[in-house]
């Protein structure tokens, strides 16, 4: 969305609608009033409200599990709520289905696209229309609806070839194509790099300048301040805030989101400059040559490549040093190599070339916890010795793992009932340090963290986060860690490197700390914004 | 309707006779069976082949207890017919698994194909190769005494493959809570993703070879079938022993313990369903009705734990 013509066409459009559209500008577009949704015995909103003016950008915030997704669910038809009233445009409505909503122009952006990869962009915004479907027709009107939009998207391109944030744009082409006026938009930046994000929400904005209403669904609360006339915020399923940016200090926000007085340090949230990240120097981090012979790195990779299953290469030639001591932060979109080049480190994958040298044991904690790190249904114990499966031989002596395990509760600060208990009875952020602790018992040298703070609420993401700065351990263990989140990563890390399309480069820390733009820049190849482009079409 | 209930319970436990020769002697198939489809189904391969892999283990035991029959005395006969009944199971069920392995073959198919194949196997060898002497009936000649298993109470059916049976369990119960085997088992069929990057566990490996020990069950079974009551080889040796064995494991939430009970009741259901039929008229396959309800009932139940865990953990990893 940088080509340089489209922004001033919107401009233009813009203006014409704000003549329009002016007097019915602090009119309802969607108003929720006392939402209540149960699943089970869980109570995921209870009687929420927000009231969603036309012309607006509204931020709706809140913690992992707050009900942000299952309130703006509720307003996409996608779940009937127990209780409470929608309002379109004034007239109550009852949706028996997204249909229903769509029918009311209210389109939504999930968070996980609703594409089918293997057909074209026509092909995708074409289903769920009725009747015909004449694809000379449905492409000439997706390519006038995106260019009026200044979204650009190829409407002939398979969904398959398209970058994550050409998917976005498809799915609000998609909204947009089925008249949409009121856009719901779930966590739109959490797949995109720093500079597509700005660029989306300048999107947002002059879409709601133009006359049109967006709902921001995030966790973001800079995002908020950046672009939203007003902000919502959610805790436990209820609105604990409402009200117009201006009248709102990030503290205030906080203090909803959080429910505490004091605002805790977590990354994303709030950020005084002296929190600021700042690389830190590491004993042993930039070591020279004859330094590094003196202490050997801990992890290595010398020319290492990796074609996946596909025949993608994922990685190219990567040459990295990780030593003791030091918190390797490992930035780069997704797709671009995190998420291989960590599992080589960590010795899940084996590389198609080069030499990955590593100790025996490297701890591991990958991103998707519940599905790749701990068997729910199995209990503490026995996933404390998943992490011995592969090795041990013989006997298990239960009494003696059952008492190892007590301790780790103990030592990672687990909140649970006893050893015996069934993993899925933990909430995320004890389940997070449990794993962590295990890792961290399992190889005492080095740990590899991948997003470890995906599913957690904000306290939980800080714990954890300030758990790795702090690791013990004499000597220190090596760490790497990855994280989507670029504050999350500049708050832990003592040296970044940068993965960009397979190739992993050294950022060297700015001279100013709060200067982002050189991770930034490394993250999108050579000199960052405008550039995204390039990288659409793969 | 009592009628027939009545005639059900006698036929299985109204005698000594309908317990210990009628009841117990169609457990001992279940047995075997139902725990080598408990012991997959554990690590997440559903080996719906046990009735294929039956067949195979029974045609391998006539085929030895035939062609070294005479010459070899029962205390050398008897395991050799076990381990080749059990070897030719495995290795039946070997195909599945490699095409899994090799090709991505989904087992629930291959499996089940494989049975047709044993099923027509059966055939050619009871009119061919291992067909009796007169060459008149399509069945094998008796096997030798010397290959026939031992009864284990005097003027009663029920024989050593029961025991086995058993004592099999028992040591599945074992392994599965007691050892690092067991463990990885029940970890690989839970959640085959956490077992390989948590566990750094083989799953591949791990998935072979419990596919191979659950064939080499239904193998034995076969042997044990062979050797303990049928005596020879015909194509209706099994009425559908190998599918009842998957309600055996189902119902008995694929527990070892459990699949005693289950087995037992399973046996009892066959036992009595012959003689409701010649007693109160009822036909037989009225049974089948009930295994089948119990089988649906059971996965409807277990949605959260066991089977349907198992089911949705190998989706998983089909991604």
């Amino acid at each position: 969305m940088t080509q340089s013509q489209a922004p001033t066409e919107v401009v233009t459009d813009a203006r014409e609608h704000e003549s329009r559209e002016h007097a019915s500008r602090d009119q309802e577009a969607l108003a929720l009033e006392g939402i209540t949704v149960r699943f089970g015995s869980v109570t995921a909103l209870d009687g929420a409200h927000c009231t969603i003016r036309r012309g607006t950008v509204h931020a709706i915030l809140g913690e992992n599990g707050a009900g942000k997704t299952t309130l703006m669910r509720a307003a996409f038809g996608w779940l009937a709520p127990e209780g409470g009233e929608i309002r379109v445009n004034g007239a109550p409505v009852t949706f028996r289905s997204s249909a229903e909503a769509i029918a009311q122009g209210i389109g939504m952006v999930h968070q996980h696209f609703m594409l089918i990869p293997a057909m074209t962009v026509t092909e995708n915004i074409a289903l769920g229309g009725d009747g015909g479907f004449d694809a000379a027709t449905m492409t000439t009107r997706i390519a006038e609806v995106a260019m009026r939009a200044g979204l650009p998207v190829d409407p002939t391109a398979r969904v398959r070839e398209l970058s994550v944030s050409a998917q976005q744009r498809v799915e609000i082409v998609k909204a947009l194509v089925r008249e949409a006026r009121i856009l719901i938009l779930d966590e739109p930046t959490a797949v995109l790099t720093p500079d597509q994000a700005t660029e989306l929400l300048r999107w947002v904005r002059t879409f709601a300048d133009a006359g049109g209403t967006v709902v921001l669904i995030t966790h973001k609360l800079r995002e908020a301040f950046a672009v939203a006339d007003e902000i919502t915020v959610l805790r436990q399923g209820r609105t604990v805030l409402s009200a117009a940016r201006e009248a709102l200090t990030e503290a205030h926000v906080i203090e909803a989101l959080t429910g505490t007085g004091g605002a805790p340090d977590v990354a994303g949230a709030s950020r005084a400059p002296s929190v600021i990240p700042t690389v830190r120097p590491a004993e042993g981090g930039r070591a020279g040559p004859e330094d590094a012979a003196a202490t050997p790195p801990v992890l290595r990779l010398d020319g290492v490549s990796y074609v996946d299953a596909r025949g993608v290469t994922r990685l190219r030639a990567v040459d990295l040093a990780v030593y003791r001591g030091e918190i390797l932060g490992v930035i780069g979109v997704e797709g671009s190599g995190p998420r291989e080049l960590l599992r080589l480190l960590a010795g899940r994958l084996t590389p198609t070339s080069g030499r990955v040298t590593r100790p025996d044991a490297v701890g591991f904690v990958p991103e998707d916890r519940l599905h790749d790190a701990v068997i729910p249904a199995f209990s503490l114990t026995e996933n404390l010795v998943l992490a011995e499966g592969g090795q041990a031989r013989g006997w298990m002596d239960w009494s003696r793992w059952r008492g190892i395990a007590r301790d780790l509760l103990a030592s990672a600060d687990v909140r649970a009932a006893g050893p015996d208990v069934p993993m899925a009875t933990l909430s995320g952020g004890n389940q997070q340090r449990f794993v962590v602790g295990r890792e961290r018992r399992r190889a005492t040298s080095a740990l590899v963290v991948e997003n470890p703070t995906r599913g957690l609420d904000l306290n939980a993401s800080a714990r954890i986060l300030a758990d790795l700065r702090t690791l013990g351990g004499n000597p220190r263990p090596a760490v790497v860690f990855h994280s989507t989140d670029l504050d999350e990563v500049l708050s832990v890390a003592t040296r970044v490197v940068a993965c960009f399309d397979g190739r992993v480069v050294e950022v060297p820390p700015p001279l100013d700390p709060n200067d982002r733009s050189p991770y930034t820049r490394a993250m999108t190849g050579s000199d960052g914004v405008g550039d995204v482009m390039s990288t659409e079409r793969r | 309707m009592t009628e027939a209930l009545l005639a059900l319970w006698d036929g299985a436990f109204g005698s000594s006779y309908a317990i210990w020769s009628a009841t117990l002697v169609r457990s001992a198939p279940l047995l075997l069976l139902g725990l080598g489809v408990a012991l997959a189904f554990r690590a997440g391969v559903l080996n719906i082949g046990a009735e294929g892999q039956f067949l195979m283990g029974a045609i391998s035991a006539t085929a030895i207890a035939q062609s070294v029959g005479g010459a070899v005395p029962s205390i050398v006969l008897i395991p050799v017919m076990a381990l080749v009944g059990a070897l030719a199971g495995a290795s039946w069920a070997g195909i599945a698994a490699w095409l899994r392995q090799r090709f991505g073959v989904l087992e629930v198919i291959s499996t089940i194909m494989l049975n047709f194949i044993a099923l027509a196997s059966i055939s050619w060898m009871v009119r061919g190769p291992l067909q009796e002497p007169t060459r008149i009936y399509p069945q094998s000649a008796e096997i030798p005494a010397s290959a026939q298993w031992p009864f284990l109470i005097p003027g009663q059916r029920l024989h050593l493959g029961f025991l086995l049976g058993l004592l099999l369990c028992a040591i599945a119960w074992v392994v599965l809570t007691r050892t690092a085997i067991g463990f990885r088992i029940r970890a690989v069929g839970a959640s085959p993703s956490a077992a390989t990057s948590a566990g750094e566990i083989d799953v591949a490996r791990t998935v072979m070879r419990v596919f191979l020990v659950s064939g080499g069950c239904a193998g034995l079974a076969g042997a044990a079938e062979v050797g303990g009551v049928t005596w020879a080889l015909y194509e209706g040796i099994s009425p559908g022993y190998g599918y009842t064995a998957i309600a055996v494991a189902l119902l008995a939430r694929l527990h070892p313990g459990w699949i005693v009970v289950s087995a037992i009741f399973f046996g009892a259901l066959e036992a009595g369903a012959s003689a409701m039929q010649r007693d109160a008229g009822i036909p037989s396959v009225v049974v089948q009705v009930i295994v089948a309800v119990i089988i649906l009932g059971v996965l409807a139940g277990s949605q959260r734990h066991g089977v349907g865990g198992t089911a949705s953990a190998r989706a998983g990893s089909r991604r």
